[in-house]
């Protein structure tokens, strides 16, 4: 788990650690609190990376391994932050056999990040997704909801930069 | 705090208030559904207009639940004293203004954006001019869902006005614990979020349970596709779920309770903070409610987006801050439940049933439905139907009704193939079995199960091995891993499927498929694990043929499992204009300029690559002249 390494360094601010603590001082009493205080450092941070697990599991006495058990358990939570931009590339039949996969390549290449990630400045997390149902335009993305079709390889460079 | 005399106060005057009103009422449905189609705007432009126009005395704009009917959202009614209620539907800020303008100020209604307008029509054929006028409303009787697309649910007032808490005060000063359990018993009311298990002996087997603190739980944490009565409930009366845990809190002797409810809720979640922050104002929750020296206080708790926690033991289990995985059974949970303590859960809509049954009887409430399955049951309708939203029918009204009278039977002239109930863990009703009546014995009787309601309807463009695919992918992802029998099983079903699906599978598949549904049948740990081949098996009970075509055949009858479909160019249809050869991602089109001659026939000026196809449909959107099709 500690070897899990997170694309984004923590930028947690005092501010948010001092809501984060005050919040678990009032809850950490009360039987069953645990979700509620993870949904509340959830809240606060936008993400749950291993620092804040821990500040979690010091302030509550809970052994990070069951944090870390809970945060991986359910489907709302997430290890790793969200991009100001959310590209995802659709690696459907259509756009794979029209080499959607080497636009993905190509992005992997540009920021630095995994399938999955996002990059250190938060500015784009990048994910791959099945079919958009807009095959005629195969090789397709998306970047928060706009659809860019038609691709080729060279094109992601100018597209990215926009950003 | 409020005495039950002051309850009943302020009942006469709301009820005063709607009977002797000289003001116009005017309702926007504001349930998730009808501001996700646009009624926001509707109410802020109706409620600026009316202000604007110094109408403020005389017509009052407020907020309701749902109303019911999803495909007519946003949904306005407006109820002039003395006169019919008019249902407007589809309404837009612009139409609001014309509706102020000629129905409030003018006092004609705009019968081109009534309920008329839908071409729904009364019982006897005339057009229908409000929701309770239309033949489909006719059928359905109102008991769960009787305060929602009613009531304004962030008003308290408003409740009591329709007689909620009297069965809070009737418990309380009235009525013994084991009284309020016999009666729920006697009333025949079973658990309405899947398993049909009674209401009342659950309670009666946590009451004799000592312990020095015993828990309500409410499941709200509704996860089946396709279902959303339970968020209808809360959205549209989360009194009437606070009131029926007060009074099971007094029947099993607990003082506190909690709302499991999925944080994909955001408005129902909302809702029930303004409705426990309003009861406890109002003392009907908290210290000595009704100075009878009787606590009981509510907590809410946000589940996490994972299906299993509606499985009761899980739910506990995430309640308690841990990872939302079930207990084996027993210990049941009325024994050690939540945090160990005796405990029951029931879920949204049986207690929305509770208050009635305990103001207007057992007998009455035993009186509708069947002799085993009491009551009324709310159902989501979807699919391919025309008219989709929630309905509230006595139990035992034949699947026909709902289908074809309610529903207003298939769109496009399709024909009805069948129709899922249950989600994950129930199955598929074909149309030889249109006439069953609809109740809990019967539908188990064919594999199938009540569940928590959401009735999908599939037509013959539906592929029944996929729709069993579907849920299977849906339950893989959501098995939460303690047992193998789910975890491991669910997963080899799923290849056993695409297998199918993909025209890899010979018969031997279909019985290995059929052996380990038995097997994860009984061997899962909980209900999630123990329902999840419900889909395959009740699919390959009543649609066998379509699996056999599949399997032996290389075909999926209803065109939709790609591997087994073609696309082809209609020779007659084809002008050549090649279009579809530049739209194709796959460059799988190709121009047969040779005449090539194939079975004594000549093929169409372009072909299609059966090998280099990708099956995206591409070239069908692209075809003006409908030449291309799937074969």
């Amino acid at each position: 788990m500690a070897c899990k390494k997170c694309s984004v360094p923590f930028k947690g601010t005092p501010e948010q650690e001092k809501e984060l603590k005050a919040a678990i001082a009032a809850m950490k009493d009360e039987p069953g609190s645990l979700m509620p205080i993870i949904q509340k450092a959830q809240e606060i941070y936008g993400y749950l990376p291993i620092e804040v697990q821990t500040m979690i599991s010091d302030e509550t006495g809970v052994p990070i391994e069951r944090i870390y058990g809970i945060a991986t358990f359910y489907a709302q939570f997430t290890l790793e932050p969200k991009g100001q931009y959310q590209i995802s590339v659709c690696l459907g039949t259509a756009c794979y056999v029209k080499g959607s996969s080497l636009v993905l390549d190509k992005i992997t290449e540009i920021l630095g990040i995994q399938p999955g990630q996002c990059t250190p400045d938060g500015k784009f997390s990048l994910d791959s997704c099945r079919c958009v149902g807009a095959c005629g335009l195969a090789p397709v993305m998306m970047i928060n909801g706009e659809v860019y079709g038609r691709l080729t390889v060279d094109q992601v460079p100018g597209i990215l930069a926009k950003y | 705090m409020k005495t039950i005399a002051d309850i009943k106060a302020i009942r006469g005057t709301m009820q005063k208030t709607v009977e002797d009103s000289k003001v116009i009422r005017v309702v926007v449905g504001m349930a998730t559904c009808g501001i996700a189609a646009g009624a926001r705007p509707v109410l802020e432009a109706l409620s600026a207009e009316v202000k604007k126009k110094g109408l403020t005395d005389k017509i009052v704009v407020s907020q309701t639940g749902c109303i019911g009917l999803c495909q007519f959202e946003p949904i306005v009614d407006v109820y002039v004293p003395g006169q019919h209620k008019v249902t407007y539907i589809k309404m837009s800020a612009e139409k609001a203004l014309e509706v102020v303008e000629k129905h409030l100020v003018g006092g004609k209604p705009v019968t081109e954006y009534t309920m008329a307008s839908s071409g729904l029509s009364t019982v006897d054929g005339k057009p229908a001019q409000s929701l309770e006028d239309t033949n489909l409303y006719a059928k359905q009787v109102r008991v769960a869902l009787r305060n929602c697309g009613v009531i304004d649910p962030e008003n308290i007032d408003e409740y009591i006005g329709r007689g909620g808490y009297e069965a809070l005060g009737k418990v309380l000063t009235e009525m013994k614990p084991e009284d309020v359990i016999e009666t729920v018993l006697a009333s025949g009311l079973r658990g309405r979020g899947g398993a049909g298990f009674p209401t009342g002996l659950k309670w009666k087997l946590c009451r004799p349970n000592v312990s020095d603190q015993k828990y309500v739980c409410c499941n709200a944490d509704e996860g089946d596709p396709g279902a959303f009565m339970d968020r209808s409930v809360l959205e549209g009366d989360p009194h009437a779920v606070l009131e029926a845990m007060a009074i099971a809190g007094f029947a099993i002797g607990s003082s506190q309770g909690y709302i499991y409810v999925r944080a994909e809720y955001p408005i129902a979640i909302q809702r029930l903070r303004i409705a426990i922050n309003q009861a406890h104002e109002y003392g009907l929750l908290g210290k000595n409610i009704f100075g009878t020296g009787f606590d009981f206080d509510i907590d809410l708790r946000l589940g996490a987006g994972a299906f299993v926690c509606g499985e009761e033991t899980a739910l506990m289990t995430s309640i308690e801050g841990k990872r939302g995985e079930p207990r084996p059974r027993p210990p049941f949970p009325a024994v050690k439940g939540l945090f160990a303590k005796p405990s029951i859960l029931n879920n949204v809509e049986t207690y929305a049933n509770i208050a009635q049954i305990i103001v207007k009887g057992a007998d009455w409430f035993a009186g509708m439905g069947t002799e085993k399955s009491t009551g009324t049951k709310v159902f989501a309708l979807g699919g391919k139907i025309n008219n989709t939203g929630l309905i509230e029918i006595p139990m035992g009204t034949p699947l026909r009704t709902i289908i074809e009278d309610i529903g207003g039977g298939i769109p496009n002239g399709k024909k009805f193939k069948a129709v899922q109930t249950g989600g994950p863990s129930g199955g598929c009703i074909p149309a030889e079995y249109l006439d069953i009546p609809v109740d809990y014995e019967n539908l188990k009787s064919i594999g199938c199960i009540v569940g928590s309601g959401g009735m999908i309807v599939m037509d013959e463009d539906n592929c029944m091995v996929d729709i069993a695919k579907f849920f299977l992918e849906f339950t893989v992802d959501e098995s939460c891993g303690k047992c193998t029998a789910c975890r491991i099983g669910t997963r080899r079903m799923l290849e056993l499927l695409t297998t199918i699906t993909d025209g890899k599978a010979d018969m031997a598949t279909l019985e290995k498929l059929e052996d380990l549904c038995k097997y994860i049948q009984v061997n899962s740990l909980c209900a999630l694990g123990q329902t999840a081949p419900n889909p395959v098996l009740s699919t390959i009970k009543f649609f066998k043929d379509e699996y056999i075509a599949h399997i032996v055949d290389k075909k999926c009858p209803a065109g939709v499992c790609k591997a087994l479909m073609q696309y082809a160019i209609c020779e007659d249809k084809c002008v050549g204009c090649k279009m579809c050869a530049k739209g194709c991602p796959a460059n799988a089109i190709a121009v047969n300029a040779a005449g090539e001659v194939k079975d004594g026939k000549k093929l169409p000026y372009l072909v299609i690559d059966p090998a280099a196809c990708v099956k995206c449909g591409a070239c069908v959107a692209t075809c003006k002249f409908g030449a291309i099709y799937k074969k």
